[in-house]
């Protein structure tokens, strides 16, 4: 009775797919001893054939929608292979076994059916017998899973891939404490035990596996050995790390830069530097901060810095120009339109504010205002980009005090300051007193500018800021 | 006949085997079900992901119940650009999130709520889930008309869509969510969610856009909370646990070790827009000029949500050839991506020698190749 109903069974299997978990549950217990037939004649280095296993409600065919390896590829037990897809349902397909992987059985975007082979893996002998492909993804306590290793006389629960993991490291299984189900070895509990014994820094796994289901109930028993082993013992096993180099290809936003910075660098950069006393101005923006307030506008001290600077262009404009191609004609800018650093996501982006001249601290405060929440947004438009003709960098916001800035084309100078530090320093009446310092670094093209006008366009900038009254007789 | 009754006996194996503990069908040992206390759509599905890799479910199953402020949700599989007005989402701040089950794209706002239904893999049961679904909206307003499609959909009065669902098998877990519109705002739905696209072609799942209804519009007087009550009820009773709903902070380490990692990779660009499945961009745009308009045609081919192949027609001349070559060629490999195209055309305008007009035909080619992506 027993062996007609095998038949009849594995007879019906191919006809009615429906069915098919039906009968190789039932079928499990009774072909056993043709399963055991079938692996032993496994030779080194076979090839296996991994079907596509049950979805469950009745489905046959799914779209292969992702590939997370490739032909060549090695895998182990329970890493991801594929990505399908039915009915809206998105299904991750894992690999039964470790092995490499010799072919995909179909493209993206193919249909691909249950009981059909999805991949063929190339099994590594030296691992033992692989357990024959069901079609069906058995339950997880079921036989094919759990290899039962016999160490003096006590069972210890493992996966393959967790066996393996032990023996490269040298590690007797029955030495390390298993938290996973039935005190079952996880790869987490191989890599503890080999941290707390050689004190390596464990490489993070490439993806979480099973982990002691949350809250931990049971307690874990501690084998008699590992209370003599608390004390780590230097240990003269090879440090397992397994991080490597990563080279990928610059593309987009940094293949811009690298275009930027190279053209930059062909221009003859010289520096000059500053220290300015903002102790006056610090005050006025405490005062001057709630009035913006009240407007919606948020004061910071770059207005400042801003309008100051287009009123020494007013008296330099040479340090608003342009340089041509050929280094024939300099062209001075009739607009002052003053270039802001900002730090993104992506990195570097320069918005500019235009026609500072013509504008005030407060309008100055809003447009940065609408430039900085573009910008942190990723919503700039090329027109708030375009056009800017110096600029300045408040790096001092991250730390910082001296820099080395580097001039964007087609501009020909640029500052950068740092933040703003506390000092003592001596007044007039030769008192120590507390200063608020800030230091600035100008770089200009030395092919237009000379020394004595970039340090002549900063101390007039310095000026204005440190005694703001100087900068309401000049406004314009 | 000697095969029927094979079958038969085969069938009332199966059975023993689903449920081996439990005598009866739909009955498990435990349940839980937990609520989150964010309103934020990658933290909550972030909860879900962690859930279905850290949870032993074979004795408990777990409904988690969840809320989002504003967001579009797309499927696994699917393309953004093609499901949604990206364009609209950012001018109105409203998060875009890519989830790992398969299915359309939706909709979230605080009128939505979302239920997820964590089983075993073999306890995979969206008919059932939905069923309780149902069976808790009726226990609420016996009046109301729902049902469940077989598309696993609920419909309203037979015609309005209230519920959309989606699914994601693992290795051992699985979990089945749905939608459920409460008090939703249908007009921004209905904005969002059309795409303006033309000339895109991929093999991406699409969306089956449906007319949609909020419960609320059928029964004033119910609100979000009634409704997860009542399923949060329904569920416990099925389940026969107490009807005890546990808070779960989404950000909390502790109780869920390596859960911001999973957040923060939900919010990655390479996860939202680079998993997008390879499509192709053939559209052109008219450039109005001065006195004159310009015929533009652009070629793209997207694989990674980065730009593959890239080719724009342009009237000859118009701009320097030169600096058009540096456009494409900097645009191949970078992210079909406003934000990287700006900084690029911008950085890319500044090593080439350049006058006010190059400048402003320079930003109207590149504002209107911006406005594809």
């Amino acid at each position: 009775v027993c062996i007609h109903r095998v038949r009849s069974c594995s007879g019906i299997r191919f006809i009615k797919s429906k069915y098919v978990c039906v009968f190789d549950k039932s079928a499990l217990k009774y072909s056993h001893q043709q399963r055991l037939f079938r692996t032993s004649a496994v030779s080194c280095g076979q090839i296996v054939q991994f079907k596509l296993s049950d979805i469950g409600e009745g489905i046959t065919e799914v779209t292969v929608k992702e590939w997370y390896i490739k032909e060549g590829d090695s895998v182990s037990q329970f890493d991801s292979i594929c990505e399908v897809q039915s009915d809206k349902a998105s299904v991750t397909i894992t690999s039964r076994y470790d092995g490499i992987i010799r072919k995909l059985h179909y493209n993206l975007d193919e249909i691909a059916y249950v009981g059909k082979p999805l991949v063929d893996i190339e099994i590594d002998a030296s691992k033992g017998v692989a357990p024959e492909e069901d079609v069906v993804e058995t339950p997880p306590m079921s036989h094919e899973e759990h290899t039962h290793q016999e160490i003096k006389g006590h069972k210890t629960l493992a996966t393959p891939a967790v066996r393996r993991l032990a023996m490269e490291n040298n590690i007797k299984l029955s030495e390390v404490v298993g938290t996973g189900k039935d005190n079952r070895i996880l790869k987490e509990d191989i890599l503890n035990y080999l941290a707390k014994q050689t004190g390596a820094i464990l490489p993070p796994s490439p993806k979480a596996e099973i982990i002691p289901p949350l809250p931990k109930s049971e307690t874990v028993p501690t084998d008699p050995k590992d209370k003599a082993r608390k004390i780590p013992v230097p240990v003269s096993r090879p440090i397992v790390f397994s991080g490597k180099d990563k080279t990928e290809p610059i593309t987009g936003f940094h293949k811009a830069m690298v275009k930027t910075m190279s053209a930059a660098l062909k221009i003859p950069h010289f520096g000059y530097c500053d220290e300015i006393d903002l102790t006056q101005l610090v005050q006025l923006r405490e005062e001057l901060k709630p009035l913006a307030q009240v407007r919606g506008v948020k004061l910071s001290f770059m207005p400042f810095f801003i309008k100051a600077a287009s009123l020494g262009l007013l008296q330099y404009p040479i340090l608003n120009a342009s340089l041509d191609e050929s280094c024939q004609n300099v062209t001075y800018k009739a607009s002052h339109n003053i270039g802001v650093a900002m730090d993104t996501e992506q990195g570097l982006i320069v918005p500019n504010v235009k026609n500072v001249q013509v504008c005030s601290v407060f309008e100055i405060a809003s447009e940065l205002n609408r430039l900085q929440s573009l910008g942190s947004a990723g919503q700039l438009g090329t027109n708030d980009l375009t056009g800017g003709t110096f600029t300045l960098s408040n790096i001092g916001t991250i730390g910082g005090t001296y820099a080395k800035p580097v001039i964007l084309p087609p501009e020909v100078a640029i500052g950068a300051l740092g933040k703003i530090q506390v000092l003592p320093r001596f007044n007039g009446k030769g008192e120590v007193f507390k200063a608020q310092i800030m230091n600035v670094s100008w770089s200009a093209d030395h092919r237009i500018i000379d020394g004595a006008t970039m340090a002549r366009f900063s101390n007039l900038w310095k000026s204005y800021l440190e005694n703001p009254a100087l900068m309401l007789l000049d406004l314009k | 006949m000697v095969l029927q009754s094979s079958l038969k006996n085969c069938l009332q194996l199966s059975y023993v085997f689903r449920t081996p503990k439990a005598g009866f069908r739909n009955s498990t040992s435990g349940g839980l079900i937990i609520q989150s206390i964010s309103n934020d759509v990658y933290q909550n599905l972030a909860v879900e992901d962690w859930i279905h890799d850290h949870m032993n479910l074979e004795n408990q199953q777990v409904l988690f119940l969840w809320r989002n402020s504003p967001a579009v949700v797309i499927g696994r599989h699917q393309n953004p650009w093609q499901e949604c007005n990206l364009r609209l989402l950012r001018q109105k701040n409203i998060k875009l999130a890519r989830r790992r089950s398969g299915g359309g794209t939706v909709y979230h706002d605080l009128g939505n709520i979302n239920l997820t239904f964590f089983t075993t893999r073999k306890k995979y049961e969206r008919m059932e889930n939905l069923k309780l679904v149902v069976k808790a909206l009726k226990a609420l307003r016996p009046q109301l008309d729902v049902h469940v499609t077989d598309r696993y959909d609920i419909l309203l009065d037979r015609h309005y869509k209230i519920s959309g669902t989606a699914a994601k098998l693992g290795r051992t877990t699985a979990y089945h969510h749905c939608t459920l519109l409460c008090n939703a705002d249908k007009f921004v739905l209905s904005s969002v969610l059309k795409s303006p696209y033309k000339g895109l072609k991929s093999n991406a799942t699409p969306s089956v856009p449906a007319s949609v209804k909020n419960l609320f519009e059928e029964d004033p007087s119910l609100t979000c909370e009634m409704v997860l009550d009542a399923v949060a009820e329904e569920y416990a009773t099925q389940h026969r646990i107490d009807h005890h709903i546990t808070l779960i902070n989404p950000a909390d380490e502790t109780v869920l070790p390596g859960i911001n990692n999973k957040t923060k990779e939900l919010q990655t660009w390479e996860w939202v827009y680079g998993k997008t499945p390879k499509f192709s961009v053939s559209t052109g745009f008219d450039m109005v000029y001065k006195d004159s308009v310009l015929d533009v045609k652009v070629d793209m081919d997207v694989k990674h949500g980065r730009i593959e192949v890239c080719n724009i027609d342009l009237p000859e001349q118009w701009l320097p050839p030169a600096l058009c070559s540096e456009l494409v060629k900097s645009l191949t490999g970078s992210k079909f991506c406003p934000n990287e195209t700006t900084t690029l055309a911008t950085m890319l305008l500044r090593v080439c020698p350049h006058d006010d007009e190059l400048q402003s035909r320079w930003n109207l080619l590149c504002e209107n190749l911006i406005m594809l992506m």
